[in-house]
């Protein structure tokens, strides 16, 4: 018998090595990103309405409102779309079809967000321009685009949770004369309900963080948005665009809004993590 | 494990090794670091250079004015370029040296009908006081103001020529790169933007300013005054074909390859400003 220990040593080491770096990192961004805070005070950084790292001022309010902005615009977007595909693909479509479209549409996932950006700038920014007014760089654009790419996430989980609801749920629903939408709106809706949380908050989440694709169509201006049509920079655009001169000061208080972020998607994808667990729960 | 699975995975162990051993270092390798403005022209001068000097390899990278200095502080790169002057604590450490000057210029829409500002209009387009073209004498319609990121060194000598202490709208657009403005002028017929003089092209229109037309011409005789120096910046005791390169890069050959490119010779100005 050979022996298996130091495969499974190297195996463990490589699995611990990734939740390091990802200790690692959390640690970082609160070192560096603590100091600011603290100095500016924390309400002054979080409601402050002027970011001017030239001048000393570190207000980041704008930007969260910004990122809020584009974040619900996209969900708004993206939800009924990701749940319609979901409903088409478990519910309605003849499996052999099923089978072509779901991995087609999981593809859209592989596509780098840069691309979805240059695709951005060349087709839709222009066309908000031209039909809607205003520089076209925009809430709209930044939430269309997103609306996209969190496609996926959304379809595939709820895909997933609505075929995990027993076939014994539709046949008895049908069995009581109920109709095929009455089916799926009354009995399987509800009974995929946590998985299709999950899948929105997963979805949530990668809509935050994103930042090449918004970089390029957002337009990044510093005012807080008031309509969809004006533009809008993100907490994550603010990072990128401001990454390659920031120095000192600057340099850590855009650190400081990356310590922001990443307890809001930490957030985000614990309250998805506890969904999903609660579906299994549930299954079992 | 089956034998082809285990042939693939020892390739796909081996890949990462044969991609670290890819770039053929023959002789030296020089790296150059820093603002995106000055990145083109050096380039473009490097390629010039390793042609004539095949042994040498000229690393030209971008990341903005404050990485490059920042990379010639930790030593990770030979040489620095930057749009701005270093700031006190970095000149304790570092030489700067002009390699060029640039003018700014401010670009609208090719078809934009407004061929001429002031000064004092760009500021008040800029700060947001006026918001309409009409407010400036052009077609009626918001403008859309284009402005580069905080810390940009292009930003920095706009800011310090044209806005003198005035804050530039907050309903401005930021782009982080010369190209992206330039992009969004020649696409928006009601955008204005502001780059170096060297990368305007005939999808914009520079403006004329006070009167004054945004050619090297006017830049030599003084008369158009957003002008700005490139540098490159050094440490303190830069390896011999480093030198090689600066010196190379001050000659005459390559100041007249940057003059054709639409830069103003470092020579030129010399002491003028």
């Amino acid at each position: 018998m050979r022996d298996e220990r130091p495969v499974e040593m190297l195996l463990g080491l490589v699995a611990l090595s990734t939740t390091t770096a990802l200790v690692l990192i959390a640690v970082f961004i609160f070192i560096e990103g603590v100091p600011v805070i603290a100095r500016v005070g924390p309400a002054q950084f979080l409601l402050g309405r002027r970011w001017a790292p030239d001048a000393g001022s570190f207000g980041i309010f704008n930007m969260l409102a910004g990122t809020v902005w584009v974040t619900v615009g996209a969900l708004c977007l993206g939800v009924p779309l990701g749940l319609a595909c979901a409903i088409f693909l478990s519910e309605v479509a003849p499996r052999p079809l099923a089978r072509m479209l779901k991995p087609a549409l999981e593809l859209l996932a592989a596509i780098p967000s840069v691309v979805y950006g240059f695709m951005g700038v060349v087709v839709l920014v222009p066309l908000v321009r031209t039909t809607l007014g205003g520089p076209g760089f925009s809430v709209l654009a930044a939430s269309a685009v997103l609306a996209v790419m969190i496609l996926p996430t959304i379809t595939s989980i709820t895909y997933d949770s609505l075929r995990a609801v027993p076939d014994s749920y539709r046949e008895g629903s049908l069995a009581l004369g109920a109709g095929r939408w009455q089916t799926i709106a009354m009995v399987l809706m509800p009974a995929a309900r946590p998985g299709i949380l999950a899948g929105v908050i997963l979805g949530t989440g990668r809509a935050l963080g994103e930042t090449m694709a918004v970089l390029m169509v957002a337009g990044n201006a510093l005012r807080a948005p008031t309509s969809p049509l004006d533009p809008v920079r993100t907490l994550t655009a603010n990072i990128a665009l401001e990454m390659g001169y920031a120095q000192g000061e600057h340099r850590q208080a855009l650190l400081a809004t990356g310590l922001v972020l990443f307890v809001v998607i930490m957030a985000a994808n614990s309250v998805a993590l506890a969904l999903s667990s609660r579906r299994a729960g549930e299954g079992g | 494990m089956s034998t082809p699975l285990r042939a693939c995975l020892v390739l796909a162990c081996l890949l990462p090794l044969a991609a670290a051993c890819r770039p053929p270092v023959r002789g030296t390798v020089i790296t150059v670091a820093g603002s995106t403005s000055v990145l083109p022209f050096v380039e473009y001068l490097a390629a010039e250079y390793m042609h004539l000097f095949p042994d040498v390899g000229v690393n030209v990278q971008g990341g903005g004015s404050s990485a490059g200095i920042q990379a010639v502080l930790t030593g990770a790169a030979d040489l620095g370029m930057s749009s701005r002057p270093l700031g006190a604590a970095e000149a304790a450490e570092l030489g700067a040296l002009p390699i060029a000057w640039d003018a700014i210029a401010i670009i609208v829409h090719h078809t934009n009908p407004v061929t001429t500002l002031t000064l004092d209009q760009v500021r008040a387009v800029f700060s947001g006081t006026a918001g309409d073209w009409a407010d400036v004498g052009g077609r009626q319609g918001r403008v859309t103001v284009v402005t580069r990121e905080q810390g940009s060194g292009t930003r920095g000598a706009f800011e310090e020529m044209v806005m003198r202490g005035l804050d530039t709208t907050e309903r401005a657009l930021v782009q982080d790169s010369n190209g992206a403005v330039r992009e969004i002028v020649a696409a928006d017929p009601a955008a204005i933007g502001y780059l170096s003089l060297g990368l305007v092209d005939d999808r914009v229109r520079a403006l004329t300013l006070d009167g004054r037309p945004p050619t090297v011409e006017a830049v030599l005789t003084g008369r158009y005054e957003l002008v700005r120096p490139f540098l490159f910046v050094l440490g303190s005791s830069p390896r011999p074909e480093v030198e090689a390169f600066v010196e190379f890069v001050l000659g005459e050959q390559a100041q007249a390859l940057l003059a054709q490119e639409g830069l103003i010779p470092a020579a030129a100005v010399r002491g003028g400003r």
